[in-house]
């Protein structure tokens, strides 16, 4: 019998709030299985096999440190959704080793050296796939065909957009429009059900109002593109994502000046390296590839690892997009939302501590003076 | 522009602190609370800018002028550590109130190995003048930067729960390592 469950003694404020941690983590777990879904479905069982095999390492390590400080928190499905982001990051054909590292460095190196969720000050999911990244590079870049697409090459494998544009535009003098053109250029597939879901569109609603679509997108959209495993479907991670604020889960602050700095950012100088002028880039293109969707909605949201204050959450945001612009367009990998996200973690503290409200009655300069 | 990559290159892309691993022990024994942390920070730029600018007269018209090159470390070494003497007198001539907040950490930064880096560094890629007075600074800044991040994390990390054996050096060095696990996405962005 415990006796401190029967007299509980708080502090004020006494508000009562439904959500608890266990919901929190499984509503936004509930949000992400469909993209998963679509995942294992473009890529195949493996896809499925990398997943179960980020979550089962999480749990597993969850379990043990936990057990080993005398707590037990692996139902509280924090350690669920760090492995199922972890799996979610990872290419389909990596081998199994790869993802169980990333979640056991997750949990046990990002988490529980700091005391367990709510200490963690990087999201544990990005740094473990980081980590990852930089130790088997060669694996973490390996993408697979999805289903739909036919390559000539070898079938198996293919770059994905952004590494495709990364290596192409390396030694690249002549002009191109845009990232879509230039990998049409580059004879990059496209599915059938592009071309025919864009041509539905161009005929029946964009062509009478005098526009037009080019093909590609559609792809993208709805992540028929070679990528990890959970972050190719736009669509299915946006619908998790109108969940998730309906249940006030995630607010407006960091999403929107991420996507609007990056794609204010995209817009203007994006254009330069296809040698147009400013104001050409395409952001369409750049919201929809790679991560960023994933990153910006599951994960620089991250309740943890953000900042406190609007203020601050708007700062987070804006320095998360212009991380992710300046590492996509000028620095050496194709993919910087990972990166991104992580390098503002490491701001948080500072942000909380100079953003925080200025207490009730006390001017803003120290009063008393 | 070139100024420019420089600076950036110094204070972010090739971080003294983050990526190139040198002085490491303020960064670890300075980085307890924010405010010493900045003051810190600003006492070794005022020493990196001036030993950048000194050195650079040194090299060019001592060592290289005499052929002595090979006496690069003894020299720099000297005038690092007679320079931050120096700093330290002055200081505590004019504010004694900045002295005594920085007490310490003055005579410290003559063994920051950031400093020595910074002049060899100077002194392999052949800057101007300018040049590597823009470099000092701009690793000077970086590592302040480094500094302030890192004592923000580790203010924070005062109520938290961190398991017993784990507390003290080793997890300012698990959280070093996470930091320039974090800054490594600047790799590639300027080369050198």
């Amino acid at each position: 019998m415990n006796r401190e469950v029967d007299l509980l003694v708080t502090t004020s404020p006494q508000i009562h709030h439904p959500d608890s941690t266990a919901k929190i983590m499984w509503t936004v777990v509930i949000c992400l299985v469909p993209a998963g879904i679509w995942g294992v479905f473009l890529f195949g069982g493996k896809a499925l096999l990398v997943i179960i095999s980020s979550i089962v390492s999480a749990l597993v390590t969850e379990f043990i440190i936990a057990k080993l400080l005398k707590r037990f928190t692996v139902l509280d499905g924090s350690a669920f959704l760090t492995g199922l982001l972890v799996g979610y990051n990872m290419p389909p054909g990596v081998p199994l080793y790869i993802p169980a590292i990333a979640s056991i460095f997750a949990i046990a190196v990002v988490k529980w050296t700091f005391g367990g969720l709510g200490a963690n000050w990087m999201n544990p999911a990005l740094a473990g796939r980081v980590f990852v990244f930089f130790s088997w590079t060669g694996s973490m870049t390996n993408w697979r065909v999805p289903r739909f697409l036919t390559t000539h090459v070898d079938g198996v494998t293919m770059a994905s957009p952004l590494g495709f544009i990364k290596a192409g535009l390396y030694d690249f003098t002549g002009t191109s429009p845009g990232p879509i053109a230039f990998l049409k250029a580059g004879g990059y597939p496209l599915s059938a059900l592009d071309q025919s879901v864009t041509n539905w569109i161009n005929t029946s609603v964009l062509n009478p109002l005098g526009a037009s679509l080019k093909g590609g997108y559609v792809d993208l959209f709805l992540g028929i593109v070679p990528g990890c495993i959970g972050e190719v479907s736009a669509l299915l991670l946006l619908l998790g994502t109108v969940y998730l604020f309906i249940k006030k889960i995630i607010t407006w602050e960091i999403p929107v000046s991420y996507l609007f700095v990056f794609g204010l950012l995209i817009w203007i100088f994006g254009g330069l390296r296809f040698n147009n002028g400013l104001f050409t880039g395409d952001v369409m293109f750049n919201f929809f590839t790679g991560g960023l969707i994933l990153g910006v909605f599951y994960m620089a949201t991250d309740m943890v690892t953000s900042p406190l204050t609007t203020k601050g959450k708007l700062i987070f945001g804006a320095g998360a997009g212009f991380m992710t612009f300046l590492i996509r367009v000028y620095g050496s990998f194709p993919e910087g939302v990972s990166l991104a996200i992580i390098f503002m973690n490491i701001f948080v503290p500072l942000i909380n501590k100079y953003t925080k409200p200025v207490r009730f009655g006390v001017s803003p300069r120290g009063g008393g003076k | 522009m070139e100024l420019v990559l420089i600076f950036l290159s110094a204070s972010l892309v090739n971080n003294f602190v983050l990526s190139c691993f040198l002085g490491i022990c303020p960064f670890l024994g300075v980085s307890g609370k924010i405010e010493s942390a900045v003051s810190m920070g600003f006492a070794v730029t005022f020493v990196m800018t001036l030993t950048a600018g000194i050195t650079w007269f040194i090299n060019r018209y001592i060592l290289i002028a005499l052929g002595v090159p090979f006496l690069e470390y003894v020299s720099f070494i000297i005038v690092i550590a007679s320079l931050v003497q120096f700093v330290e007198m002055l200081i505590r001539k004019i504010s004694k109130p900045l002295y005594d907040s920085l007490c310490i950490y003055l005579p410290l930064i003559t063994t920051n190995c950031a400093i020595l880096g910074l002049a060899l560094f100077g002194f392999l890629r052949e800057y101007s003048f300018i040049e590597n007075m823009v470099f000092g600074t701009g690793a000077g800044i970086g590592f302040t930067l480094a500094l302030v991040i890192m004592a923000g994390i580790r203010e924070e990390l005062e109520l938290a729960d961190v398991p017993h054996v784990l507390r003290g050096p080793a997890i300012s060095l698990i959280i070093a390592g996470l930091l320039a696990l974090a800054f490594m996405g600047f790799a590639g962005l300027i080369s050198a």
